[in-house]
């Protein structure tokens, strides 16, 4: 099937206002007598519950934390964009979005993209009236700095904490609402089903991760803000408590899954230290600003201390292969030079697989103060780690799984194709096409929750009744029994491995076979293998305890299932995908250089995956993406 | 650089651990051991060592919060022989790695304690009361839409560093933990200070710190008898100067709700 994302015709610079204006509105006076349901209190779900409270909508908002300050948005160090262009030196939106139409390899909707850009702008003057502390210069108005993959300084800051400082915003916003009663807010409970009624979202089915009640909610439209699933490859930079569950839940009951294979890796994460590893942590590519990127050219010196290797004997990598923007250059292109350089055997630290970041030249010309006033937080963080000094000695880094441009399908009003279900932020597929840019999740986290889901979810529900399902529809109590069979099933396995065990062994085939570089031969291979996994765990898990208490076993459990069933979608969208694009790196289809080679001709769209069983091949549906604004070329950043 | 054990050596650890089945259950120290922990292992992958080994005995694993591993998320809280995060400066208790231990240590390790943290099961709390403090006023009354551009009012370069400091808060609780009181103060005033220094958040600063007030008595906190601990548990070393920020600006709404500028937080 084709499908139809409704991005608005004409002139792209009007695309939004005149879409704003062909919405329909629904009665301030009957704003009330819809129920929305927001799952997840990140960037974009705070954001939206708070907004869509504001405006006087009926909202219950759950997050599987114990507070909704703690959605993983609150990691991110490095910034936010936004073409303000305050430093005057040539940003736009018009620039904001060609750098992100291009950042992510022709594979986004133009007009997602330009709405993003357009109101960009509008999250930084939202964000300064909440009292966001911003880094401000010494007139007192608002800093940038340069950032991953951009020529402009568009990147807004707070500290090394942006994220959480952003979050924080949303969050004291959601919690003005929360006092004001439009909001009711449901911590540590995890969505597991979502309730369909004749083809429309119009619930979600939850465990009480307390008490391990199960109940369903009802409501008129369900917005899912779920965050990524990057930690399908285990060892990654999201929280522990990262999942596909959610959006997994919604594919099974006909959401459609668009480019799964769409997963960043990120350049600048501390090396994996020893198999008994939980996390990796990333620290702000904001490093590579001033932090110069090297390993030996002699495989014999990589095992030498750094300070004995001479600098004629120092790879400087990114900026020999890429002189315009040398340590600059985009996350997928730097990770993917990391790799290359480790696999030839010039990795350093254990097993060989890190590179170095040296800030020696940096130290020398500005001194080791502006560093330590730039970067302090994170050089603290790297030695709580690591136990060395990033001051006396170069960094050690290696890319790491960080992040989901893939997620469920939506149209341009964020809706996918059950109506009723809106998907925002990470969770959907939407503006960044195969590769993300440097600050750009935070920015469309924000855009979707502020200012796109208050408008785009009024036009659907001013066309549907309000109150339409009632708790005790028949899907309810189908939809409850069905999660209550799946928890009793791991409850009463009787097997000898642990869930942690489990997902160790699929993010280990995960991360060799369908990580940085990919092939038919090890997409096959992981297409059979985790079928094998998938029924072992299903036969020989053992969880302990109940269901009726805090059990973070089952939670676990419950997410490795969907992680289990999930993988396979991503390494099929991979095998499908007979190109290569942005953080989608097929082996077979490269430049001669090593660049990614697209195939525009055959693969120009996004790939929307139909559930049709576990184990079943699902059925492919295409969206065409069509250029008009910004050509189809050669992605170079040399 | 405190590298105890040697670089390739492992070491076992002697845990004595607070459980409790849940929130109305008896509660009791049990003891484990850690085997095989190496420098390099975090204080929650230890963790994770000694429960994968409990699941394999067939017992329950010891419950505790966590989330992003990476000292940010403020959800991770336990309290280490005696001290919130285990005493390492300025670091939650997933940064601190087992380097700072020694083979043979013993490790007493009990939940956050302070009568606004309900225990839930072993080592997690419920802090819903933080999430209470916040939403009583601990926010600027701004609409989505509607506010100037963000240059239109410059801050002085000071103020914003300032509120940055205040907004380091990763709301762990680790400072209630830590006070005799139980105090929300430090807190509460890092939320106040913040929102008081920027022009953004000033026009509601009376109200706000009445209202916060208020809530700190409703929802089980103690008061502030100046012993410091708070900040020194602090991961994030937000400062006490913020409390003493709170007071003034609490005094200043006192004396504008007694020439009539605020309504009274009692009412």
């Amino acid at each position: 099937m084709i499908l139809d994302g409704k991005a608005p015709s004409g002139r792209i610079q009007d695309s939004w206002d005149k879409h704003r204006f062909d919405l329909k509105l629904v009665n301030p006076a009957n704003k009330r007598k819809y129920k929305v349901l927001v799952v997840g209190t990140g960037l974009a779900g705070a954001s939206a519950a708070a907004s869509l409270g504001e405006l006087g909508y009926n909202v219950e908002a759950f997050c599987y934390q114990d507070s909704p300050r703690r959605a993983h948005s609150i990691a991110a160090q490095g910034g936010i964009n936004a073409a303000k262009n305050y430093p005057n030196d040539g940003d736009s939106i018009y620039r904001l979005f060609y750098d992100t139409i291009k950042g992510g390899d022709f594979r986004a909707r133009e007009a997602d993209v330009w709405r993003l850009s357009q109101v960009s702008n509008n999250i930084i003057d939202q964000c300064v009236a909440q009292g966001v502390p911003f880094a401000r210069d010494y007139a007192g108005y608002l800093d940038t700095r340069s950032f991953g993959g951009a020529q402009v300084s568009r990147t807004f800051f707070a500290r090394g904490q942006t994220g959480q400082q952003l979050l924080l915003g949303a969050y004291s916003a959601l919690s003005r609402q929360i006092k004001a009663g439009t909001v009711k807010m449901f911590p540590r409970t995890e969505m597991l089903d979502l309730v369909v009624v004749d083809g429309e979202a119009k619930g979600i089915t939850i465990r009480d991760l307390v008490t391990g009640e199960i109940r369903t909610h009802v409501a008129d439209a369900v917005v899912l803000c779920t965050g990524g699933y990057v930690n399908v490859f285990y060892l990654s930079t999201n929280a522990k408590g990262c999942s596909v569950t959610a959006n997994w839940k919604a594919h099974r009951k006909g959401a459609y899954f668009a480019n799964p294979c769409f997963t960043q890796i990120h350049p600048t994460c501390i090396p994996q230290a020893g198999d008994y590893q939980s996390k990796l942590t990333l620290m702000s590519e904001s490093l590579r600003n001033d932090g110069r990127v090297w390993v030996p050219k002699k495989k014999e010196d990589a095992n030498k201390p750094a300070n004995q290797i001479p600098e004629d004997d120092r790879d400087y990598y990114l900026e020999r292969k890429y002189p315009t923007f040398g340590n600059l250059a985009p996350r997928d292109i730097s990770s993917r030079a990391a790799k290359e350089a480790c696999d030839d055997a010039r990795g350093v630290g254990p097993g060989g697989r890190g590179v170095y970041l040296d800030f020696k030249d940096s130290i020398k010309r500005l001194g080791e103060n502006v560093i330590r006033e730039r970067y302090g937080n994170l050089f603290e963080m790297y030695e709580r780690i690591t136990d060395e000094d990033g001051y006396k000695q170069p960094m050690r880094i290696y890319p790491a799984p960080h992040y989901a441009m893939g997620g469920l399908w939506v149209d341009y009003n964020l809706m996918s194709n059950l109506p009723g279900l809106f998907v925002l932020g990470e969770a959907n597929f939407s503006v960044h096409g195969a590769n993300r840019l440097g600050a750009s999740a935070l920015m469309q986290g924000l855009a979707d929750g502020y200012f796109v889901i208050p408008y785009t979810i009024g036009g659907y529900l001013a066309q549907t009744k309000p109150g339409k399902v009632k708790a005790d529809h028949p899907e309810c109590a189908k939809s409850i029994a069905d999660v209550n069979a799946s928890t009793n099933k791991f409850l009463e396995g009787k097997g000898k491995r642990t869930v942690a065990d489990f997902m160790r062994e699929l993010g280990t085939l995960m991360w060799n076979d369908v990580g940085m570089a990919r092939s038919e031969q090890s997409l096959t291979h992981a297409i059979k293998k985790i079928p094998a996994i998938r029924e072992e765990f299903h036969q020989n898990l053992k969880v302990s305890g109940s269901g009726a208490e805090l059990n973070q076993q089952l939670e676990n459990a419950g997410r490795t299932a969907d992680f289990l069933e999930f993988a396979e979608l991503l390494a099929r969208d991979a095998l499908h995908r007979n190109e290569s694009c942005g953080g989608h790196f097929r082996v077979e289809h490269q430049y001669p250089d090593g660049e990614a080679k697209r195939d525009d001709a055959n693969f120009a769209y996004a790939a929307a995956w139909e559930f049709k069983g576990v184990g079943k091949e699902p059925e492919l549906h295409k969206e065409p993406l069509k250029f008009e604004n910004v050509h189809l070329a050669v992605r170079s950043y040399k | 650089m405190s590298a105890h054990a040697s670089e390739h050596g492992t070491m076992t650890l002697k845990l004595i651990v607070w459980r409790q089945a849940g929130p109305k259950e008896p509660g009791r120290f049990e003891h484990y051991e850690a085997k095989n922990i190496t420098p390099h292992h975090s204080f929650l992958e230890m963790l994770d060592v000694v429960n994968e080994d409990l699941i394999k005995q067939g017992k329950d694993p010891i419950a505790f919060d966590h989330d992003c591993r990476e000292g940010i998320c403020g959800m991770c809280s336990a309290v280490v022989n005696g001290v919130p995060h285990g005493g390492q400066k300025r670091t939650t208790l997933c940064q601190l790695h087992m380097r700072k231990f020694k083979d043979g240590d013993a490790i007493y390790l009990e939940p956050w304690r302070a009568r606004a943290f309900p225990i839930i099961r072993d080592l997690v709390v419920d802090r819903g009361a933080l999430d209470r403090l916040i939403q009583a006023a601990g926010w600027v009354s701004c609409h989505t839409g509607g506010v100037p551009d963000g240059n239109a009012v410059a801050v002085p370069k000071r103020s914003a560093d300032y509120a940055m400091d205040a907004a380091e808060c990763i709301g762990c609780g680790a400072c209630v933990a830590a006070c005799p009181n139980g105090a929300g103060m430090l807190f509460a005033g890092a939320k106040i200070s913040q929102l008081a220094e920027l022009p953004q958040g000033q026009v509601e600063a009376p109200e706000r710190v009445a209202a916060m007030m208020k809530a700190m008595q409703e929802n089980g906190f103690g008061n502030c008898s100046n012993h410091y601990e708070c900040q020194a548990a602090c991961p994030k070393g937000v400062d006490v100067k913020f409390i003493a920020r709170l007071n003034r600006e609490f005094h200043r709404a006192l004396f504008q709700e007694a020439v009539g500028a605020v309504p009274s937080s009692e009412s």
